[in-house]
């Protein structure tokens, strides 16, 4: 067992064990907390994966950005002086059951499949490369993800003023 | 202990995968099923960089997270504005009680 193996379980664990406090801790801002620590270990699993550019932009749009957008929406939609931040849950045994049996025939199918994997011959991460990447074979999907920010933005003002 | 592979990382992203889909069935609050929302895409994105790197397709599948992530932050600020209106209209944000299309 080298020491890429270890940093591998120790991501994956902080990463499903917070996974799983994220959806059943009762208190939602505790959730919120918890969804932070699954965020960083994604980001580590990304830089294990050789992916280090995007594990970056995880960091600052999710931590940075979706779960400050997410806590926002707890405190403007919770009296916190109330009791109500404590959210309900419904059909727990059900919708258990559903998922375990959803999750077991998936994970079946990941661990008897037989996976071609060809071995890498991409060197080193880089930025650059996907730089050049956005700006040559997905440049309209680039200009379209602008496009549709630009509207998120507007829409998001629009809904929310209103 | 076999050496980590592909499956590995495509076992956590079916957990991260099936807590999601758990958070979003069994969670009243709406802010907590956009949580779980979130958890979902994390999971298709971890599948995207694994099979990038050990199918050897180059960066093209760290370019589609990249685009996921765009969007996941576009969807969060969309439906952030849509529950804090809900919560003006109808002082909850709890799902099962939203049931009106209009007053």
């Amino acid at each position: 067992m080298n020491i890429y193996d270890i940093i591998f379980y120790l991501f994956a664990a902080v990463t499903v064990i917070s996974a799983f406090f994220v959806v059943t801790t009762r208190n939602i801002v505790h959730s919120a907390f918890f969804l932070l620590f699954t965020f960083f270990g994604v980001a580590g699993i990304y830089v294990l994966l050789g992916a280090d550019f995007i594990a970056i932009v995880q960091l600052i749009v999710y931590v940075g950005g979706i779960l400050i957008l997410l806590i926002f929406g707890v405190m403007l939609t919770n009296k916190i002086t109330n009791v109500q931040i404590k959210t309900g849950t419904m059909q727990m045994l059900p919708a258990a059951i559903g998922v375990g049996l959803f999750a077991g025939l998936l994970l079946s199918t990941v661990v008897n499949t037989n996976w071609k994997v060809i071995p890498r011959t991409v060197p080193l991460p880089d930025a650059g490369t996907i730089g050049t990447l956005l700006l040559s074979e997905y440049v309209i999907v680039f200009e379209l993800l602008g496009i549709i920010l630009l509207i998120a933005l507007l829409g998001a003002a629009s809904i929310a003023r209103r | 202990m076999e050496n980590i592979g592909l499956s590995h990382f495509l076992i956590i992203s079916v957990l991260l995968f099936s807590m999601g889909l758990f958070g979003i069935i069994t969670r009243r609050n709406a802010v907590m099923v956009l949580m779980g929302i979130e958890l979902i895409l994390n999971a298709a994105n971890i599948n995207f960089i694994a099979f990038s790197k050990y199918g050897n397709f180059g960066y093209n599948g760290q370019v589609m997270a990249l685009f996921i992530i765009v969007l996941a932050a576009a969807e969060a600020a969309i439906a952030l504005a849509i529950v804090l209106n809900i919560y003006k209209t109808f002082s909850t944000v709890n799902v099962d009680e939203i049931d009106r299309l209009k007053d």
